[in-house]
């Protein structure tokens, strides 16, 4: 699904992201720890092409992102508060991506109304604009709005941080009753390696913007990558 | 600790992004800064000598009756422009530092800002000049320790009535009531204010009024930030009731619909863009400057035609130029969208060319001078739509400062917004029209110059597709520099 090869990201000649190669297939739920400075949200941009690779490249179905436009339709993301539109109010905003994603307002309701526990009562009909609600209530509307459209790749930068602890466990659902479709791709980066072995099945660990480890989830993964991060 | 404040002013004002500017820029604001206090030292200076020599009255008697409007329209200024520096405060609240300090600080702060320190250019050299003609020269320092009280005095009344509006519509409109009534010698409220800014000078005693009203109002406004000093109440930002909109009708516009719906609600419900919508209104009547013909170097028919293109073009000028940066917040967002970039342009376009088409109406009002100004403005708009929409959509793309939507102040003049490549390319917006009508003048007349024009502007619309390439281009090969440009916080 995602093929990457070669990639490296240099700023004044710092190397910030080395990776030789790297595949994720379709409908692996893929985790991505790392401390500050990894390059996780690097890698992240590199793949939607929000920056560009000093040399190799991103593939995504095939198609190169930095050459062609294709593989848009089918990738959503959500990396931090720059995707939301401050000035819109949350079924705006939803409405808004919905249309871009040629989802009509009876679907995008639809999403919405499965969500609805997930936003707890405070996104919804509440007289608000994006950029007046607290940091997690923002956080829950980027994270559907990846939802809309059915993509076949998700990717979140750090979805549970500032997240409740209940959203936390709704949003772990979420991200496994997709995986479990075993349709969608999804990409996790994360902080809490707890929260990262949940969720994926597979987690590749980053340290100064190289892959370090690359694991299949299995019992004793939180164990190893605590130790591994343990210094 | 007074001592660490002021350090951290000194820092936040020689790091604000206004000192980051290029070398040019810094120089006009400099400029700028100084025309405005030879304004006010000319206002100062000047004033006597005028009251003097025109209406033969005493100057000081003169100034201290219409005194009371001056205050008025001090207080409205400070009421539009002078924020209140709640923000800075936030970071001190958790700190070992008495609530009283900070507040105390917050308050003496404001009495250095511009809108106070203004002031003093004017009566400075005012009262200089009363003292050299004579006046009793205790009774022009209590009168200008007075004036000074009240301009302290309004810097704490704008503190207190900040956010009640319905206080300070009051205000005005009972000023504004005074004023009218004046004008028709119904009531004349200076007879009575008159006499007691005299009095201020006159009488050794009465200066102590505005003092002991100044000391009240300072330990008044002080209990009241005091109490105001949390997260929840007076340092809360203000939110807006939001309301969802549909605007279903522009469903039919498809994918370019969508753009359109958001547009509308930037301009809406931001300050920075509902500026722009404000300036454009007023670039309407910049054409009474040359229709009239009361300003001689403007009477004259190419400097019309090149008001013509200000009169339609205000909205088209001051939005399109920050195409697209007015999308700077989100624009990782809109990059990763499936985005056809001409539908992205066309609905900007789009909505230019209905701003110009409005404005046009609303210009209507112009047919009182003739219909060939008239003619000339319309002219005038089908220049706008057809070429400079294009040409702004053009030098658009190459600027990459990103907007702070919340903020109105950036309007009057962007860092980085000025540049040469913008520069070269907004030239001809103005200059191709005045040129187009000079040549038509000289073959035949007027009339065939507005054709010229027009024409120019039809011809524009037919090459429109392979301008909006062009702009699709430049977009594209300069994504990630934009991306990362916007990425900055100003």
């Amino acid at each position: 699904m995602i093929e990457v090869t070669n990639l490296r990201k240099t700023y004044n000649g710092n190397t910030v992201l080395n990776i030789e190669h790297l595949k994720i297939n379709k409908g692996e739920s893929f985790g991505l720890v790392g401390n500050n400075g990894a390059g996780k949200t690097t890698l992240f941009s590199l793949l939607l092409d929000l920056i560009e690779p000093t040399t190799g490249e991103v593939k995504i179905k095939e198609i190169q992102v930095n050459k062609s436009e294709a593989w848009k339709p089918l990738v959503a993301a959500f990396l931090d508060e720059t995707f939301l539109i401050g000035y819109l109010t949350p079924e705006e905003y939803f409405y808004f991506i919905g249309e871009l994603r040629n989802q009509n307002k009876a679907t995008v309701d639809a999403l919405l109304r499965k969500h609805e526990d997930f936003f707890n009562g405070e996104i919804l009909n509440n007289k608000k604009y994006l950029r007046d609600l607290s940091k997690g209530n923002q956080k829950k509307v980027g994270i559907i709005a990846t939802l809309i459209g059915n993509p076949e790749i998700i990717i979140l930068d750090e979805p549970f941080a500032n997240l409740d602890p209940t959203t936390q466990f709704r949003l772990k659902k979420i991200i496994t009753d997709l995986a479990e479709s075993g349709d969608v791709t999804i990409l996790v980066s994360s902080h809490d390696l707890a929260h990262t072995t949940e969720v994926s099945n597979r987690i590749v660990a980053m340290h100064k913007g190289q892959v370090v480890k690359d694991i299949q989830t299995s019992a004793e993964t939180l164990t190893e990558l605590e130790e591994f991060f343990a210094v | 600790m007074f001592k660490k404040f002021l350090w951290l002013e000194w820092k936040a004002f020689t790091r604000s992004s206004a000192f980051g500017t290029n070398l040019a820029l810094k120089i006009l604001m400099g400029l700028a800064a100084l025309y405005f206090i030879a304004v006010f030292l000319g206002l100062g200076v000047g004033v006597y000598f005028i009251i003097d020599e025109e209406l033969h009255q005493d100057p000081l008697v003169v100034v201290n009756k219409f005194m009371v409007y001056y205050f008025a329209f001090d207080l409205l200024i400070r009421v539009m422009m002078q924020k209140l520096p709640v923000i800075n405060i936030r970071p001190l609240l958790n700190l070992p530092v008495k609530r009283s300090t900070i507040v105390n600080f917050a308050m003496a702060k404001t009495f250095a800002s511009f809108f106070t320190i203004m002031h003093a250019f004017s009566f400075i050299p005012f009262s200089i000049v009363l003292l050299s003609h004579g006046y009793d020269p205790v009774g022009v320092l209590l009168w200008w320790v007075a004036m000074w009280a009240m301009i302290y005095c309004n810097n704490l009344i704008n503190i207190l009535i900040n956010n009640k509006s319905w206080l300070f519509i009051t205000v005005m409109a009972l000023m504004a009531a005074f004023a009218i009534s004046q004008y028709y010698s119904v009531f004349d409220v200076t007879l009575i204010t008159g006499v007691y800014y005299q009095y201020l000078f006159s009488t050794y005693y009465m200066a102590l009024i505005p003092l002991a009203v100044l000391a009240g109002l300072w330990v008044f406004t002080h209990k009241f930030l005091t109490k105001h000093l949390y997260l929840d109440t007076g340092l809360k930002g203000k939110h807006e009731i939001a309301q969802t909109q549909d605007f279903t009708w522009l469903n039919r516009f498809g994918n370019m619909g969508t753009f359109l719906k958001n547009d509308i609600k930037l301009l809406l419900r931001n300050k920075r863009s509902k500026t722009t919508l404000i300036m454009s209104v007023l670039f309407i009547f910049y054409g009474l400057l040359f229709y009239t013909g009361g300003i001689e170097i403007y009477d004259n028919q190419p400097m019309k035609v090149f008001a013509s293109i200000f009169v339609t073009g205000g909205f088209l000028l001051t939005f399109g130029q920050f195409v697209p940066s007015w999308d700077s917040a989100y624009y990782q967002l809109m990059m990763s969208q499936n985005i056809q970039y001409r539908e992205y342009i066309a609905s900007k376009w789009w909505l230019m060319v209905i701003g110009t088409i409005v404005t046009t109406a609303l210009a209507s009002f112009y047919l009182y001078f003739g219909f060939e100004i008239y003619l000339m403005i319309i002219a005038g708009a089908v220049f706008n739509i057809g070429v400079n929409s294009l040409l702004v959509l053009l030098g658009g793309a190459f600027i990459k400062t990103p907007i702070d939507l919340s903020s109105s102040k950036q309007a009057f003049g962007d860092k980085n917004a000025f540049n040469v490549k913008t520069f070269i390319i907004s030239l001809p917006k103005m200059l191709v029209p005045i040129a187009l009508f000079v040549i038509g003048n000289y073959i035949k007349g007027p009339l065939l110059g507005y054709g010229l024009i027009a024409g120019t502007g039809l011809l524009g619309l037919v090459f429109r597709n392979a301008a909006f390439k062009a702009i699709e281009r430049i977009y594209k090969s300069q994504k990630y520099s934009t991306i990362a440009a916007y990425k900055e916080k100003n």
